[in-house]
């Protein structure tokens, strides 16, 4: 009220003063970049570095011409099989462990910490220690089963090796989410089934998940995002040319090639910005998906 | 547990199955650190056995502080992590007191406005960022990257602020204007009531800053402003077949966020668990 009272009294200055520089800084070096983008991503600029509109023809561009399209279609591919990856096996076992975290177990403090360590590790750090643990050189992986099957030198295995080298660092994330949301469910609901004489198995599937889905939603956007925007792990452990032959090219790296080159091809700001523009739509459109399809489908079910 | 409740898992199994994926979850990293300490011969002779009296050898960090200049890299993410911290917490802090406090006209826009940052990632303009960097003559400065991730850590600390701010009882604040206080006296007031919330948004915006590879390529990679992600990166590609330096550079680049994380784990946890994304 008080608060309210001033506003009418006099011009509030203060509210200025505290929004200011947040505004400010977030205005010019993050918005004002993306739209800056956006707007180069229709210009181009000719051999004698003349800058000109060319209107969607960077796009135009990098959906025919035969060598770049080819490079947009498998980056675009094969983020998608990434994205599969991470759906398919990092956020079913992160819901695996936050089921066996909330059983209360002793220890299971120390469990969580422990199985979280990954996730606060550089990206750049662990791609650089995998490629080192299933070098043929170290010999490590042919100790160990399984390991001897993730190779990051072959073509046909090496996507889905990094995928599962990222599974493993960032399944502590759906696994602390869904933990928080399964601790938030009332006890009696599940006491109330238990007296109906449902077993675990039931509560878990009857109960307990159709209350995890606006988890699972979270989960699922911002595993979208992260994966379309991923770059530090593939530029680590394969290159900048996501080798080999391209096989785990993101469009991270894609961009990242487009913009700034790569040994003797020169980088061009105005086709990179076309990417960037490509990669900007593919990630509203998952967010918009999960706004207005999944939040919204959901919303009765929450607590 | 709750002795009535009939899981699918026994306890043995439960625990089985933590404990292996608590092993899967630290193998690479032990890995690595317990032969960065170890003579080449046995890095590759016995890659599993833990460092011995007869094996250890720390020639493999001789070489890394001889080579590079990795006390330096340190110094410079010291420098872009802690500058960065306390301008996301402080801009953040205040604009989140706004947005909580009054009820102006703009208010709820404000609010969405800033969100979006949450879910679009900054290196999506990168390209008109490093051009804005060169114009302003500050590309191949810590100063740059600093700008870059204030912006892109404010959306994410004002979602999170706003909404422990609306929960600091309002006689509390008033108690403060009727004492005659200004409202900048009243934000300083009850900053310290949202310190667990400073905590979480400090954490949540440390590690990504840290470990960030990206920003620090594209806009500081000058060897005197190199962070030590970026050195360890350089490093690791000048030195791939040294393996003892390759290993020592990798413990250095993990042992620092480590530590933080073994210090700050109940926080960053909490913070987690307790919705700090809902």
């Amino acid at each position: 009220m008080t608060s309210m009272r001033k506003l009418n009294r006099k011009f509030p200055v203060h509210i200025l003063v505290f929004l200011f520089p947040a505004v400010l800084i977030y205005t010019v070096f993050m918005i004002y970049p993306m739209i800056d983008s956006l707007r180069l991503s229709l210009f181009s600029s000719d051999a004698k570095n003349v800058v000109h509109w060319v209107g969607l023809e960077n796009y135009r561009e990098l959906l025919t011409d035969p060598t770049l399209s080819n490079r947009l279609w498998g980056a675009l591919k094969n983020n998608l099989i990434f994205f599969v990856i991470h759906m398919c096996v990092q956020n079913p076992v992160g819901l695996l462990l936050a089921y066996l975290l909330s059983l209360k177990i002793r220890g299971s403090v120390v469990y969580r910490t422990l199985i979280f360590t990954p996730t606060v590790l550089s990206v750049v750090i662990v791609g650089f220690a995998w490629k080192l643990i299933l070098s043929p050189l170290w010999g490590i992986s042919s100790h160990i089963p399984l390991l001897n099957l993730m190779n990051l030198g072959v073509e046909n295995s090496a996507l889905i090796t990094l995928s599962l080298i990222s599974v493993w660092q960032y399944v502590g994330i759906p696994m602390m989410l869904f933990l928080a949301s399964i601790i938030r469910i009332p006890e009696e609901f599940l006491e109330a089934a238990r007296v109906d004489g449902a077993n675990a198995w039931t509560i878990f599937w009857k109960i307990q998940f159709p209350l995890l889905l606006p988890t699972a939603g979270i989960v699922g956007v911002l595993t979208f995002v992260g994966n379309f925007n991923a770059f530090d792990l593939v530029y680590s452990a394969q290159g900048a040319l996501a080798g080999p032959s391209f096989s785990t090219d993101l469009l991270g790296t894609f961009f990242y090639r487009t913009f700034f080159g790569f040994q003797l091809q020169g980088g061009n700001p105005y086709l990179g910005s076309a990417v960037a523009g490509i990669m900007l739509l593919i990630i509203l459109v998952g967010v918009l998906i999960y706004l207005f399809g999944f939040q919204r489908r959901i919303e009765n079910v929450e607590l | 547990m709750n002795p009535k409740t009939k899981t699918f898992f026994s306890h043995a199994g439960v625990h089985t199955v933590l404990l292996i994926y608590t092993f899967i979850a630290l193998f690479p990293t032990l890995l690595i650190v317990m032969n960065s300490l170890k003579a080449r011969l046995s890095i590759f002779g016995a890659p599993l056995e833990p460092p011995l009296p007869s094996t250890f050898d720390l020639v493999g960090y001789q070489t890394v502080f001889s080579s590079a200049h990795f006390e330096q890299y340190f110094l410079n993410s010291l420098i872009v992590t802690i500058i960065s911290l306390v301008l996301i917490l402080g801009f953040g802090a205040m604009a989140s007191f706004a947005l909580a406090e009054y009820d102006f006209q703009t208010n709820p826009l404000l609010g969405i406005y800033l969100a979006i940052g949450i879910m679009v990632p900054i290196r999506l303009g990168t390209v008109s960022l490093l051009k804005m960097m060169v114009a302003l003559g500050i590309n191949n400065t810590l100063f740059a990257l600093i700008l870059v991730y204030v912006a892109s850590g404010i959306p994410l600390a004002v979602f999170v602020l706003t909404a422990f701010f609306k929960t600091i009882p309002k006689e509390l604040k008033d108690a403060g204007r009727i004492d005659g206080a200004s409202e900048y006296r009243v934000f300083w007031l009850v900053l310290p009531l949202v310190r667990p919330a400073l905590g979480t948004v400090a954490i949540f915006n440390m590690i990504p800053v840290w470990n960030d590879l990206w920003f620090p390529l594209i806009l500081a990679p000058l060897e005197s402003t190199k962070t030590v992600i970026l050195g360890a990166e350089v490093f690791l590609g000048q030195f791939i077949s040294d393996w003892n330096a390759v290993l020592a550079a990798l413990t250095l680049a993990v042992l620092p966020i480590l530590v933080l994380y073994i210090i700050f784990s109940r926080q960053l946890i909490r913070g987690l668990t307790q919705g700090a994304v809902k």
